[in-house]
């Protein structure tokens, strides 16, 4: 197994070392150490020890589809404590190539980014971005919309491409059904789905360095959804991740399905909520036995100039903030703003492409900074509090609370007050 | 108005034109200096552009002072007397000079909005036209240590008549007269610098007046207008360059407005011009190109027997080979190279081989290819810091070389790579 450095994780107590030390003698690429678990939810904190380095849970996974975190070098995605990435497996199997970056040893070699990557199946880009041909039990196949040429990516062709990207985590392919849709195509997608497994897990040729992770099913129906736990966590997997969810369901189908999913899911291994960032979804869905999370929409509202802030977002390019001197958030230590005002990125959007630069950097720091305040709570046993504590800061009074969220966290003896 | 504190030391004057010194006396304590033959630090709004803090620092040696423009700033003037405290403290730029130009010299402006007492500038919003009392405003409102009085430089068209360029060389002038007028009585402005501009289009004898009458105001030092890439030969605009300097004092600096190619860099030089914008990297960033000239004469025994082979090959080819003088701002030079072409999508060199900045360290030419291709935002931001990286490197070889009395060797080095390159391009044209 590859040496895995610490970076940045929390100092571990003398009896973690041990076990860290004993796990590291196991052929495994993935160990997953508890570190905490809250009395009263269903939350953990855990360390993830994957090929590149530990991974501090539960952890925000920012998004950089094409082998780059839009505008941020590695450097600064270091810096502001990120431990894990995505890249998407479709669009850098479209450009550059599978070939060429393994030329480039990898997509770690290719884009120098020294931590985790974690790759998904290019499954849900076929649904969201392109004119669907056919799915089959071959695969899903497709038109390219670069030269108009027809692809199959099967669990094969995709495995192969994320054997080639080299990612720490890789994702099987999945038979993916929008989350609105009803009815016998929800059902064979999730059977599909099981089969599509295997035939990831047969495909993988690097078991030993990179982690295939399985997708649970089954839309909003429980009943499927709990035949596909019960299939999948038959198969030895490092771990499993909850799909077919934030899609455009109602939010109260949604949590019921990510507790539904976490209840029959191991204990011991990690649970990726995929698609899941808006910073209420994170903190209710640790609550109910999330560890993982990732999302495009802070990187991409910050182009737009939305910075996220505790007490929701702030559109900076409003003119209200033309001459507002404070720095987005006063109490945030990001680079944004410990230097720059307000009014001067709000001038800056008309003059130059770093505003959005400043923005993105800003708001990856505020989803990194919110997984380690919900981690730092449940270390110390008080993350119900935390919860209390959040809410408030977010909504300006309690009849504003969305309802799921207020059942959700009921479910697992959250009174919000 | 406190007596003018900046102060150019010329520690050498090659072949009578070509300066080596340093500027003094810059900043509000008077303790800043820049080395010229040098550049000012482009940015837009105060940022470098593509760059945030982080990014901007992993370059080492960047110049002293930071050029802000006022096409980017006019439409933000109620912010700034808000603020009351200048730009540099409302764009987080510490410990920087500050140098306020009229123009941005990476943009020709659309002419024909010139009248006797206003000249216009382009921001976000539009067209935005200014007063000399509107100027000053903004000048008390930026609070930079040193700005260029309001100017008419609309005579880099072929097609300007002689009275036209005429009236832009006596509206300068007026247009001085009164910003001083108002600089003297301005509290706000107390020790700040004024540089008087000299136009006169492609006429010799309206440059030479110009310079003059400018000479004689009490000006910390002078910017050359209208001659920007572009507007004219380099053969002409070094000759007015040399006739304008004749006339200008020798202590004072001359700052050359809208010329940035390396090429037309030497050139002026060479005809006696000491500070330069940096726009230059900028626009080739923009076209996602990457600077690749070699600036490196250091002896080296194998390499001094090759080029004395290859002199014999090239003497008296001393013009650029493919490179009209009148091409557009953004046509691509044969100084660098476009990493859009498919040669360099398996490309794992860096950009330039022994380069020592960010990108030139951690990534290669097919990431960059990549990047590109895709449309993403960091290769603006990894093409700005090489392309920055290398101009200032070029810059401090330029007064290395005048040091050591070699800018020759330093010219045939540029040039001759120059024509290389175009002559492989057209190989593979």
């Amino acid at each position: 197994m590859a040496a895995t450095i610490e970076c940045g994780a929390d100092t571990n107590t003398s009896e973690n070392n041990m076990s860290f030390k004993k796990a590291l003698s196991v052929a495994s690429s993935l160990t997953l150490q508890i570190v905490a678990e809250c009395p009263v939810t269903k939350a953990r904190v855990c360390d993830l020890i994957l090929p590149h380095c530990a991974v501090n849970t539960p952890v925000f996974m920012p998004v950089g589809t094409q082998g780059t975190l839009k505008g941020i070098t590695v450097d600064q995605l270091e810096a502001l404590g990120c431990q894990i990435c995505l890249g998407n497996t479709y669009h850098l199997g479209m450009r550059p190539g599978p070939d060429l970056i393994e030329k480039a040893s990898g997509l770690h070699g290719f884009m120098n980014w020294k931590r985790n990557l974690l790759t998904d199946s290019g499954g849900f880009q076929m649904v969201s971005l392109v004119e669907l041909s056919e799915v089959t039990e071959e695969g899903v196949k497709f038109k390219s919309p670069y030269d108009g040429k027809e692809i199959l990516l099967s669990p094969e062709k995709s495995i192969s491409i994320q054997n080639s990207l080299g990612s720490d985590i890789m994702m099987q392919l999945d038979d993916v059904v929008s989350s609105t849709v009803t009815g016998p195509r929800v059902e064979e997608a999730m059977h599909r789905s099981i089969r599509w497994l295997d035939r990831c897990i047969a495909a993988n040729k690097n078991p030993h360095k990179q982690n295939l992770f399985a997708i649970i099913q089954g839309g909003l129906n429980s009943e499927l959804r709990k035949a596909c736990l019960a299939e999948m966590t038959k198969r030895e997997v490092p771990g499993f991740a909850i799909g077919g969810l934030s899609g455009g369901e109602e939010k109260d189908d949604f949590w019921r399905m990510v507790t539904l999913s976490t209840d029959h899911l191991p204990r011991e291994k990690p649970r990726y909520l995929m698609g899941v960032g808006y910073a209420v979804d994170l903190v209710v869905c640790v609550a109910l036995g999330c560890d993982m999370f990732d999302c495009v929409f802070p990187t991409r509202t910050a182009r737009f100039g939305s910075a996220l802030v505790p007490w929701g977002s702030l559109q900076v390019k409003q003119k209200q903030y033309a001459k507002d001197f404070q720095p987005i958030d006063p109490d945030c230590q990001c680079p944004t703003c410990k230097r720059h005002s307000r009014a001067y990125l709000h001038a800056l959007f008309k003059s130059d492409t770093a505003a959005m630069h400043h923005i993105t950097i800003h708001n990856i720091a505020y989803q990194l900074n919110l997984m380690r305040s919900v981690r730092q709570s449940i270390v110390e046993g008080r993350f119900p509090e935390f919860i209390q504590t959040f809410m408030k800061r977010m909504f300006p009074s309690r009849d504003q609370y969305p309802s799921w969220a207020v059942d959700a966290l009921a479910s697992v003896n959250v009174t919000l007050e | 108005m406190a007596g003018s504190r900046m102060q150019l030391e010329l520690s050498r004057v090659v072949q009578c034109t070509s300066r080596l010194g340093v500027l003094k006396g810059l900043g509000r304590t008077g303790q800043r200096s820049l080395e010229v033959p040098g550049c000012l630090l482009y940015t837009h709004f105060g940022t470098v552009p593509h760059l945030t803090q982080d990014t901007l620092h992993t370059m080492s040696n960047l110049p002293s002072v930071t050029q802000v423009t006022l096409s980017n700033i006019a439409e933000h003037q109620e912010v700034l007397e808000e603020f009351k405290d200048g730009f540099r403290k409302f764009a987080g730029l510490h410990d920087t000079v500050l140098y306020c130009s009229l123009h941005d010299p990476a943009m020709l402006c659309p002419t024909g909005y010139t009248t006797n007492k206003t000249v216009s500038v382009w921001g976000s919003g539009g067209r935005m036209e200014l007063t000399v009392a509107k100027f000053m405003a903004l000048q008390k409102s930026v609070q930079p240590d040193w700005y260029q009085s309001m100017a008419d430089g609309e005579t880099w068209q072929n097609s300007t008549s002689r009275k036209r360029v005429r009236k832009s060389v006596d509206r300068t002038l007026a247009h001085l007269d009164e910003c001083l007028l108002v600089h003297q009585k301005s509290q706000e402005l107390d020790g700040v610098e004024v540089f008087g501009v000299v136009e006169g289009g492609d006429i010799l004898e309206e440059r030479v007046r110009s310079a003059r009458e400018t000479a004689k105001r009490p000006v910390a030092g002078f910017c050359l207008d209208g001659l920007q890439t572009g507007s004219m030969d380099q053969s002409l605009r070094t000759q007015l360059i040399a006739a304008v300097n004749k006339e200008l004092p020798e202590d004072k600096p001359r700052l050359l407005q809208g010329v940035g190619r390396p090429d037309e860099v030497l050139a002026c030089i060479e005809a006696g011009v000491d500070l330069f914008e940096s726009f230059f990297p900028f626009q080739v960033t923009e076209r996602g190109c990457a600077l690749c000239f070699s600036f490196d004469i250091s002896p080296d025994p194998e390499r001094a027997v090759l080029e004395l082979g290859e002199e014999k090959d090239t003497a008296g080819d001393t013009k650029q080979n493919g490179d009209l003088n009148h091409d557009d701002q953004t046509q691509m030079t044969s100084f660098e190279i476009n990493l859009k072409d498919r040669r360099y999508q398996d490309d794992f060199r860096p950009l330039v081989e022994g380069c020592g900045c960010y990108c030139c360290q951690n990534h290669q030419r097919a990431y960059l290819h990549h990047l590109l291709v895709t449309n993403e935002l960091l290769a603006g931001v990894l093409l700005m810091i090489h392309n920055t990286s290398h101009y200032h490197g070029f810059f401090a070889a330029l007064r290395e070389a005048l040091a050591e009395d070699k800018l020759d060797l330093l010219k045939r080095r540029v040039l001759r790579d120059g024509a290389r390159q175009t002559e492989r391009k057209e190989q593979d044209g």
